[in-house]
């Protein structure tokens, strides 16, 4: 049997292959002359083929069947075998074949072996892929090397040790004695390795983390002494000895000095001479400058040297290299939160970093700006941020544009600075808004109420120009279907209005129909529109041919709506009106992130499929609010403790309530209670499944409740809340009692207020009063007063009562101040 | 360190070093996406990535790039003063290194790194200190093997006068006393290099 080819002679041989193929099959022969000399067990060339397998291995090719091989290379004697043998180890065993098991038998020899390159190796592969069980097993031998006098081998048990703690966290404690007197070492080797071991130990553990606390003293004067000393040339990076050991040990007291006052006392000396003194003209300077502000920012320094840490990293922004003016970034983005206003005094470089043309920079650079916007700088900060959107790579835009909505939401200065940035955030990056953002814009458009044709107008505008970005095209189209009569009436106030007739408004809607670029669902945005238009516009004869043509359209989800719409036109036209209202304000349950929109009166949302997933997020709370509603939770209100006493009575009220026809206490009985009583408005939320009211009132004064209606025997009384995220909206509970004979059954509750107003009922409790008090109809009215006018409102009443109808109108003046102010 | 991967301009993989346990498809996936991102990175960009969890650092030496995968809370800047280090290590060893010396001596690459981190953390500072210790492990590794050579061929031993080979590397030991069952030989450096020559991988 010739010896087999040497490894060199294969490299090379392999390296003439021209095609895939070629080199496949000279693998392919090798191998099999491998797999035959592994066969014969033979121990002269088992090394040679062993590395040639090894070779073919990082080429890509299997080399599973070398893998006993490697285990009796290691078991040789020859050190060359076990060079290769552990090289062979670490690069195609892993810890889920068994066969790395036998290893732990060489391993221990070898970690007890008299050269010590041997004993370095084992404790190398030991470190790199030792699996628990082995971990377990030669923890002891590591702990032993650990001790040595020998730093060779110091050095890599330590890291080994680290291993070993990664792998078996309980086996920390073993290590303790021997890490007794390791930073008193002089060799440099030892040293890291043991700062980067005792870091390990410090993470992993509080105990640790105290009893090494007492350490800091002993790094700071090491840190010293490596900063004063002279030019060592064994240590020396451009100048700076040890950078390795000085970012470890900056590190370790990172960790220390965290929410410790004393051992954060005791390095800021150090701390400071370190960032004043650090050479920073290489990387290698301001790598250790960037350890440095990381732990400055991290312990509780005082206050000086934070400042300090700040300005090093805006010194980083401003400098040509782009790996610090990323790395400051990256840090400013994290301190940003706590240091907020030093930060904000490098708002403009940061600012200037979005021009930059390296990706990662721009893309921490918006993030970080986004983080500095406030009420101060919002107008600079979204002119920088727009023309930002504007000339991004897609991959920035949807997020950019999230941002931007985000911190308008927060921080607008005016609602038409507002509906402004959304105009401009949807024509230039349209069609890379997130889903969610259309229905937002709705709601944010639908409560801007004297904006409504200023928006109306520009939306159309902008629909003129491109029908191409879908959230652009549908959140237009709804508006033009809710104020398309403000649109072709020509008053605006904010701008020059502009000349527009119905036809015209149609002839677009219609367009977007039929555009091969709307998606069903702004098809879907652009029939409702038209349809609601028939009871702004006039000529409905046109909209009811549209509508009747879709009644045939081939997407179910169109044509179900044309033949409704249909359906309304020639059997419901009574309700048309009704129907097609004006919507009411929307509520928003969350400030932050994505508003809810809640059910109105019944009436269908265009944007229910994207507010599909909306109501999940919040479903939780509501789900465990309705449950502790249903317990009678008035336990779970933090405020209101004054009607304590009189809320068993009303929850137990309320369940009972729920369940309809038992006789209660009633409404009436709480109301006297000094604060509104809030448990009281819960079951009309139950009912309708909305999202819950905050349960708790605000601090301020309470309204007194008042009554709104007595008559013969009738007695309708109002009390108050106010909604918590909009103070604009007043919450009125009506609570109807009877104190005749016979119960009123058939009671329908209807109000109108004043045009500055919007009002908004919800369904009643039931719409039987029982007789003699023995219960009541509650109903929310939510009434909006942007513009903090005099309530007033007319109410009518119908019911039956001992078999005839009833009707009543009224007037209801004598509001409470405090629930319109 | 979670892993070091050294590979060309057409993304063939030179050397991999993997610090925490992986499966196989694991470390092709990964490698993988290594190579298609730094690939693709224009040539003045940052050294800098985001990868899932991990901050990947890269540094182009020559036709050959350096690529390490970062946790979260390590130095990326360090990073790339410990991918020169290595690169200053394989440099003094092979002298004026190129991408050819890393093809063909990968495993000698593996050794040094082996002596310059351990679990994906530096274990020695010092070039020096490196540098010795791996000279000691390959002389380690010629004393053994010419034991063997000796006890295997007397004869050719103490025959052999001959010339020099081509493209032979000589190694320095200078005069070497060797200690076998039938005394003490003296070698000197002609003949080292002949019976080096005999048993390489």
């Amino acid at each position: 049997m010739p010896a087999p080819i040497r490894l060199r002679e294969l490299i090379r041989t392999i390296r003439t292959a021209r095609t895939q193929a070629e080199e496949r099959e000279m693998i392919q022969k090798e191998c099999a002359a491998i797999r035959s000399s592994f066969r014969e067990e033979d121990n002269t060339y088992r090394c040679r083929n062993v590395a040639k397998l090894l070779y073919m291995h990082m080429l890509g090719y299997p080399a599973h069947f070398g893998q006993l091989e490697c285990l009796k290379l290691i078991a040789s004697q020859k050190f060359t075998d076990k060079r290769i043998g552990y090289l062979g180890a670490m690069l195609l065993l892993d810890e889920r074949q068994d066969v790395h098991l036998l290893m732990t038998n060489c391993i221990k020899n070898d970690l007890n072996h008299s050269t010590q390159y041997v004993q370095g190796l084992a404790l190398c592969t030991l470190g790199c892929m030792g699996s628990s069980e082995m971990c377990r097993d030669l923890a002891g031998e590591v702990e032993k090397l650990l001790k040595t006098s020998n730093s060779y081998l110091r050095k890599k048990a330590a890291l080994c040790a680290v291993h070993v703690i990664r792998k078996v966290p309980e086996l920390m404690e073993m290590f303790l004695p021997a890490t007794k007197n390791l930073l008193s070492e002089k060799n440099h080797g030892v040293l890291h390795t043991s700062v980067v071991l005792l870091t390990e130990m410090c993470e992993r553990s509080p105990d640790m983390l105290l009893h090494f606390r007492k350490l800091v003293p002993q790094l700071v004067r090491i840190l010293k002494n490596l900063i004063m000393s002279g030019y060592s040339p064994e240590h020396d990076v451009s100048g700076i000895s040890d950078p390795f050991l000085q970012v470890r040990i900056l590190r370790l007291l990172r960790i220390l000095g965290r929410s410790d006052d004393d051992s954060s006392e005791a390095m800021n000396d150090i701390l400071a001479q370190v960032a004043t003194n650090t050479e920073t003209s290489k990387n290698v300077g301001n790598a250790i400058l960037y350890e440095t502000v990381l732990t400055i920012m991290d312990i509780k320094s005082e206050s000086g040297l934070r400042v300090l840490a700040i300005n090093i990293l805006g010194r980083f922004l401003l400098n040509n290299d782009k790996n610090i003016r990323y790395v400051a970034l990256t840090s400013l983005l994290k301190t940003v939160q706590t240091d907020h206003n030093a930060v904000q005094r490098h708002r403009s470089t940061i600012v200037d970093c979005l021009k930059d043309l390296d990706v990662s920079i721009k893309r921490r650079a918006m993030e970080l700006s986004f983080a500095l916007v406030n009420g101060n700088n919002i107008r600079g900060m979204m002119k920088e941020l727009l023309y930002f959107l504007d000339s991004c790579d897609p991959e920035f835009k949807a997020d950019c544009a999230s941002g931007v909505f985000l911190a308008a939401e927060k921080y607008a200065p005016s609602k038409r600075w507002h509906i402004d940035t959304i105009m401009r955030v949807l024509t230039t990056a349209g069609s890379y808004v997130r889903d969610d953002s259309v229905p937002n814009l709705i709601q944010l458009i639908t409560n801007s109420v004297e904006m409504h044709a200023y928006t109306v107008q520009r939306l159309y505008k902008a629909l003129l120009d491109d029908i191409s970005q879908q959230p652009l095209v549908q959140v237009s189209s709804w508006c033009i279907g809710e104020y398309g009569d403000l649109l072709v009436s020509g008053q605006c106030e904010e701008e020059e209005p502009i000349q527009v007739t119905e036809d015209e408004v149609l002839d677009v809607l219609e367009g977007l129909l039929v555009s091969n670029l709307s998606t069903p669902v702004t098809r879907g945005y652009s029939l409702t529109a038209i349809m609601k238009l028939s009871t702004r516009f006039s000529s409905v004869n046109r909209i009811k041919k549209v509508v009747s043509i879709y009644g045939s359209s081939i997407d179910v989800e169109l044509q179900q709506r044309a033949v409704e719409y249909n359906a309304l036109f020639k059997k419901y036209d009574h309700m048309r009106p009704a129907l097609l209202e004006r919507m009411p304000i929307m509520e928003k349950t969350a400030s932050n992130g994505p508003t809810e929109i809640m059910q109105t009166n019944g009436e269908t949302e265009p944007s229910v499929p994207d507010t599909k997933h909306l109501p999940l997020v919040t479903q939780p709370a509501n789900q465990a609010n309705d449950l502790l509603d249903l317990l009678g939770g008035n336990d779970v209100m933090p405020v209101i403790q004054t009607t304590l006493p009189t809320k068993p009575a009303s929850a137990g009220g309320e369940l009972l309530d729920l369940l309809g026809d038992l006789s209660l206490t009633g409404g009436p009985t709480v109301v006297p209670a000094p604060a509104p009583s809030v448990p009281v408005s819960q079951p009309p939320f139950l009912l309708d499944g909305l999202s819950s009211q905050p349960l708790f009132n605000d601090t301020s004064a309470a309204i007194p409740p008042m009554t709104a209606y007595s008559k013969n025997g009738l007695k309708i009384e109002f009390t108050f809340e106010r909604a918590n995220p909009n103070p604009n909206i007043a919450v009125i509970t009506i609570h109807a009692t009877n104190t005749t004979e016979a119960d009123m059954t058939e009671f329908v509750f209807q109000a109108a207020v004043p045009k500055t107003f919007q009002l908004q009922l919800l369904s009643p409790s039931s719409n039987i009063v029982p007789a003699l008090n023995q219960g009541s109809v509650t109903q929310v009215i939510r009434v909006l007063n942007p513009q903090k006018q005099q309530l007033r409102m007319r109410v009518k009443l119908t019911y039956t009562h001992k078999g005839s109808p009833v009707q009543d109108l009224a007037e209801v003046n004598n509001f409470p101040p405090q629930s319109w102010q | 360190m979670r892993f070091l991967l050294l590979f060309s301009r057409q993304g063939k993989l030179r050397l991999q070093k993997w610090f925490t346990p992986i499966p196989e498809r694991e470390k092709k996936k990964i490698t993988r996406d290594m190579t298609t991102m730094v690939l693709a990175r224009k040539p003045r960009s940052c050294n800098f990535l985001h990868w899932k969890d991990l901050k990947i650092v890269y540094k182009r030496y020559a036709s050959l790039y350096f690529c390490c995968g970062l946790d979260a809370e390590e130095n990326e800047l360090l990073a790339l003063e410990m991918l020169h280090r290595y690169v200053e290590l394989l440099d003094k060893y092979f002298g004026n290194v190129c991408e050819l010396d890393i093809i063909f001596n990968f495993e000698k690459a593996y050794f040094i790194l082996d002596e310059f981190l351990l679990g994906g953390e530096v274990q020695e500072t010092s070039k020096l200190v490196v540098a010795r210790s791996v000279e000691a492990s390959d002389m380690l590794q010629e004393k053994q093997r010419l034991m063997e050579i000796i006890l295997l061929f007397p004869l050719f031993f103490s025959c052999y006068h001959g010339g020099i080979h081509e493209q032979a590397c000589i190694l320095t030991l200078g005069e070497m006393d060797l200690h076998t069952p039938e005394g003490i030989w003296t070698i000197t450096d002609l003949e080292v290099l002949l019976l080096y020559r005999t048993m390489e991988l």
